[in-house]
């Protein structure tokens, strides 16, 4: 018995996400009084592999394979597998992110593990059976998944776990997995990665704006106070739909679900589906021209003004802070 | 190109969701269910690579017989014929496993679903039913362009895209940017009452997952309000108070 824990990089570096995922794995291992082991895919230094023992793993599988250098599913999830099985994993974690979504699915039918996805918290653990909470609804809800497979497999939404140092470093042992030919009938012939932004899914802080900001040609101010703030950029759907704002940014019911720890809303009325994307948020601040807006509701704090007023004011209240911090 | 798309029902987005008394139950009771909106994407891009006699479009779906105007929308919208898996839908595991079943026989060049469902939000069935057939997945696009007998894809990541090339067959789970979802006209809503809907009863395979339970979000704390002159003040009780900045 053993957890195994998928520890995904971008280029060859561990974001904070992926300790967030050792760091829940490890409180899982301990629940269960077992090691923790850690599986790492692609081009990965042996210093930046063995920080994976700080959060509590005890070994590193490195696969280094030229074949795997980039991001195949099926392949991937081959090698994962392969390893869990080597290991006899219990209990397979991962990141609930894109590849993550991609991963996670595959094991399950390989292993016959069940899965729990998005989830929120530390399973509850009774004999065999584990019950995971993890958002359902599109953050309208939260659902308890029981798990009573010999094999389990947990998918961990962003900023849903704290990151807890408890190790030291890892052992990285070298780690081969059979790639069958067939694992390989997709191929990435490009990745785009804008290293300058932050990845709303996994951001802290989010500046958010919707139709109160009436055109895509007022978003430098949107954008001049997330850079202030170091927060990723979003927009409400009626923004994107609209293409003042590229679809990944928007965020809803039909569009990504985010857990910061604060949300700012500008311009944003605050529909239902809006408010379901949200929901998971630790602070909430609207800022709104119509005291009547329902996002109100839901905010921690609020300001009811012009947007065009009271975004360039909030800036520079931010830059004064930041440089007395 | 043979096209299959998998299709779910699921709450209307304005819905209200609650839960029976004891919490193991969502209460459907004066719910609209609507075809999931990704799975309007997905199908709109099936109609697209199938338009002017390039192809053709199969919607599948999981569920009771009382999802079919669902499937009824979505031969509406273009889909040729429509299939019906009699059973309620459990999970991605069970509901891909039948799809599995039925595509291992009606041999597909693409199966395409939407990212997730709004319900449960699993983003389960497009990897699963890849694994079940052995052939490639790729989870949450924003791009599908044929090129000869590969397509090129490009797949969302954190912060930016992968660009892809795939060999058919394959199965890929749509997200916004793919197409824009098509709205259906008269005629096709006429068509759609005569179109083909096959019912086929279910598979077994072992349950590995069970819905328990569900609670909503804690209801949150009170509103501290601001004028727009204390944007200081509001700097200082996120540091302060809320202690996020």
């Amino acid at each position: 018995m053993s957890v195994l824990v998928y520890a995904e990089n971008a280029e060859g570096k561990f974001k904070k996400s992926t300790f967030e995922v050792v760091s829940y794995a490890k409180a899982v291992a301990d629940l269960l009084n077992t090691d923790l082991t850690a599986i790492s895919i692609g081009k990965v230094e042996s210093n930046e592999l063995s920080t994976l023992g700080k959060y509590g793993a005890l070994r590193v599988l490195h696969v280094a394979s030229d074949k795997l250098e980039t991001f195949v599913t099926q392949a991937y999830a081959s090698a994962i597998s392969e390893a869990a099985k080597k290991e006899s994993a219990t209990v397979i974690v991962l990141a609930n992110s894109f590849s993550g979504k991609g991963l996670a699915p595959r094991i399950s039918v390989k292993l016959q593990a069940g899965l729990a996805d998005s989830a929120v918290e530390l399973p509850t653990i009774e004999g065999n059976s584990f019950t995971v909470k993890k958002t359902a609804f599109s953050g309208k809800a939260f659902a308890f998944v029981e798990l009573n497979s010999a094999t389990k497999i947990i998918a961990l939404n962003p900023n849903s776990y704290h990151l807890t140092e408890t190790g030291s470093e890892a052992v990285i042992e070298d780690f081969q997995p059979t790639i069958k030919d067939s694992d390989l009938r997709a191929t990435v012939t490009d990745v785009v990665r804008a290293t300058d932004k932050i990845a709303l899914p996994e951001a802290e802080l989010i500046v958010s704006a919707g139709r109160g900001l009436k055109g895509p040609e007022n978003w430098a101010m949107v954008e001049e106070l997330a850079e202030a703030l170091g927060a990723a950029t979003a927009c409400s759907k009626p923004v994107s739909d609209a293409g003042w704002r590229p679809h990944e940014e928007h965020v809803g019911q039909t569009g990504i679900a985010v857990s910061p720890n604060l949300y700012i809303a500008i311009g944003i009325s605050g529909a239902i589906q809006h408010l379901a994307g949200v929901s998971s948020s630790k602070t909430i601040v609207v800022i709104n021209k119509d005291p009547d807006a329902p996002f109100f509701k839901v905010a921690d704090y609020g300001i009811v003004g012009d947007a065009f007023e009271v975004i360039p004011k909030l800036t520079e209240a931010v830059k004064v802070y930041k440089s007395h911090s | 190109m043979k096209i299959l798309v998998c299709v779910s029902n699921v709450p209307d987005t304005t819905t209200k969701i609650t839960f029976s008394s004891d919490n193991t139950q969502f209460n459907t009771a004066g719910v609209q269910f609507i075809l999931n909106p990704y799975d309007e994407i997905a199908l709109a891009k099936a109609i697209e690579l199938s338009e002017g006699g390039k192809g053709t479009v199969t919607v599948i779906h999981v569920g009771e017989a009382s999802s079919e105007p669902t499937i009824r929308k979505a031969l509406a919208i273009g889909a040729d014929d429509a299939v019906r898996v009699n059973a309620a839908p459990r999970d991605g595991y069970f509901v891909s496993y039948q799809i599995a079943q039925y595509a291992k026989v009606n041999v597909f060049d693409l199966i395409l679903t939407g990212r997730e469902s709004i319900d449960y939000n699993g983003s389960q069935v497009a990897a699963m039913l890849g694994e079940f057939m052995d052939i490639p997945s790729i989870s949450i696009i924003k791009k599908l362009e044929i090129e000869g007998n590969y397509a090129s894809v490009e797949r969302e990541i954190e912060g930016g895209k992968e660009i892809l090339k795939v060999a058919f067959p394959f199965v890929a789970s749509c997200a916004e940017g793919v197409t824009e979802p098509k709205i259906p006209n008269m005629r096709g809503i006429m068509s759609a009452r005569t179109k083909p809907l096959q019912v086929l009863e279910t598979s077994d395979i072992e349950k590995l997952a069970t819905f328990k339970s569900y609670t909503t979000p804690p209801p949150r704390g009170s509103v501290t309000m601001l004028t727009a002159d204390e944007t200081e003040k509001l700097v200082n009780l996120l540091h302060n108070e809320a202690k996020v900045i």
